[in-house]
């Protein structure tokens, strides 16, 4: 799969700058993702980091700065010629993404059937096998509008990996999830990385699963990146902001902001 | 000071008024891009047959289920012109011609236009509602992220639908168009069938019929283009698809009228320079 020829990293950011309008949510984002590597990004609700994800498969292109698949230039290329790297690349959607108007089993081989020519008895292996590992056996024939949500979180990251992609980008694998399923999911990161030596960013809030799956967590905050280091580095870190989001403590002036409410309520 | 604040706010304002009216450019320039990549794949997509399943629902949708509620609307169309009319011509002792006046309006400007009406209201609504949810619940993205182009696989088929059986249905309009003014005419007050037959075959051209089919094209392919436009750059929530349908049909239902118009003149001419002028009376 991709280019054998390239050594570098897989992906690479280089000084991505992204506005909405007024509101800047990436400030010249530098990253790069090595082979087999998985790359957990943290970061408070709202900070950017479902922009970086769609910045990496082309969804959104950057104001200023460059995106490079295996050393190759993609922020400038048109849809078409970004078919090719999509792909190689699964994209697990925050909220599931799942089309309504198809069942499971749909969803799962959809995008299978758009690229690859496959038998439908191939077809069915391979959905009844991404099921499996997400643990939803025997469910090909609901719809999404029939299961909750955490299951379709699952049903969306079977489709993410339905084509065996090298590369994966999760958004939120686990929120949803209850504890022992978000570990099944922590499981399944490790596994395909183990086997099939994925490249993968896991977004997440979830700091159990981020120390589980991480070789690397960096922090996104106000649009830049504020930590980048080894799990180990955040156990025992004491920069506050990165401290307070690892032990999940509100910050004062949002307690302070609390406080002020309730007094004037009780007055 | 006071003079200071006013000056500001009027650049303000007028600086408002200048990116309103960019923004408008803006999307009139995106919507012509939309609607050449929507012609490209309809062309290219009809040449491969992968994509015909993704066509067959949409004729469905549009065709066989829009056709009881284009039938309707024709009959009574018909029925309603030649209630208008018929007294009218019984004054000046005309009423056999009746059918030249009724038939030929049908086919050439009410059938159509009612029609694209109808369905811009019918399937209109339907596809801004369903492209639209599935823009705010990233399924677009979704399928962009998995390499397939949402408007090969979305637009296409459904304008494509919407362009082919716009004129279908036109037909099927003007045929109960024309049952609607007989049965007025005929069974209600009695005209006699043979003349009022006659009269319409002298005045309904080929021509006619032709005009009608033509104008179908083009507002299938109008109201096909703006409502999945629309839907595909609808905002976010319950409240953005609702508006995004509303806008849609308002913007199909003026673009109908505007090209009725232009298509009018244009046809007119190019009758009176073959067949010159024709008098219905
Ligand atoms: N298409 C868009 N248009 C305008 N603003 C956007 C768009 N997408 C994201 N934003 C804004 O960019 C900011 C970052 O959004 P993003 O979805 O990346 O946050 P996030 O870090 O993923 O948050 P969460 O953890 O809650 O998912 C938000 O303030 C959001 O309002
Ligand atoms: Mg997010």
């Amino acid at each position: 799969m991709g280019d054998s020829s390239h050594n570098g990293p897989i992906i690479e950011l280089r000084s991505v700058s992204k506005r909405f309008g007024p509101l800047r949510v990436l400030d010249q984002i530098n990253l790069s993702l090595n082979l087999g590597q998985t790359t957990v990004v943290i970061g408070e609700s709202g900070t950017g980091k479902s922009v970086l994800l769609k910045h990496i498969v082309g969804l959104l292109r950057p104001d200023s700065g460059e995106v490079f698949f295996h050393g190759k230039r993609i922020d400038r290329r048109s849809e078409q010629e970004l078919v090719e790297i999509r792909r190689h690349i699964g994209f697990l959607f925050q909220m599931g993404a799942l089309f309504d108007s198809m069942s499971v089993a749909e969803n799962i081989g959809f995008p299978v059937l758009e690229h690859t020519k496959c038998t439908q008895e191939e077809l069915d292996r391979i959905i009844a096998e991404k099921l499996r590992m997400v643990g939803l056996e025997g469910l090909q024939s609901r719809r999404p509008s029939e299961l909750s949500g955490g299951q379709r979180k699952r049903v969306a990251l079977a489709r993410a990996i339905a084509l065996d992609p090298e590369v994966v980008l999760y958004d939120e694998p686990t929120t949803g999830l209850d504890p022992v399923r978000a570990d099944v999911i922590n499981e399944l990161i490790l596994k395909l990385k183990r086997e099939l030596q994925v490249t993968s960013i896991v977004v997440t809030h979830d700091m159990a699963s981020a120390f589980k799956v991480a070789d690397r967590i960096v922090m996104l905050h106000k649009g830049k990146f504020i930590a980048d280091g080894s799990p180990e580095w955040y156990k025992t870190s004491d920069d506050t902001d990165v401290r307070r989001f690892v032990d999940g403590r509100a910050a004062p002036q949002d307690l302070e902001a609390l406080n002020v409410q309730i007094e004037d309520l009780t007055k | 000071m006071t003079n200071d604040l006013t000056t500001t706010s009027a650049i303000a304002r007028s600086d408002g008024h200048w990116a309103r009216t960019r923004r408008a450019v803006d999307r009139f320039g995106d919507f012509w891009i939309f609607a050449g990549q929507t012609a490209w794949w309809m062309l290219r997509g009809s040449l491969l047959p992968q994509n015909w399943r993704l066509l067959v629902p949409q004729l469905y949708e549009v065709g066989y289920r829009s056709l009881p509620v284009i039938l309707i609307t024709g009959a009574f169309v018909g029925m309603v012109l030649a209630v208008q009319a018929i007294e009218q011509f019984r004054a000046v002792g005309l009423e056999e011609r009746m059918g030249a006046v009724v038939n030929l309006s049908v086919v050439r400007e009410l059938g159509p236009v009612l029609a694209g009406i109808m369905l811009a209201g019918r399937i209109g609504g339907a596809l801004t509602a369903e492209l639209g949810t599935m823009s705010v619940t990233e399924q677009i993205d979704a399928l962009r992220s998995m390499g397939v182009n949402p408007i090969r696989y979305l637009v296409a088929p459904r304008v494509l639908a919407c362009f082919l059986l716009t004129p279908t249905l036109t037909l099927f309009a003007d045929f109960t168009g024309a049952l609607g003014g007989w049965f007025v005419s005929v069974i209600q007050s009695g005209i006699d069938s043979g003349p009022y037959w006659e009269y319409t075959r002298e005045a309904v051209e080929n021509f006619d019929l032709f005009s009608g089919i033509l104008k179908g094209f083009f507002f299938g392919a109008a109201l096909g283009l703006i409502s999945c436009y629309k839907g595909f750059h609808c905002r976010a929530g319950a409240e953005g698809v609702g508006r995004a349908c509303t806008e849609a049909f308002v913007t199909s239902f003026i673009a109908i009228l505007i090209l009725d118009y232009v298509l009018a003149v244009i046809l007119q001419q190019i009758s009176e320079h073959f067949w010159g002028f024709r008098s219905l009376l």
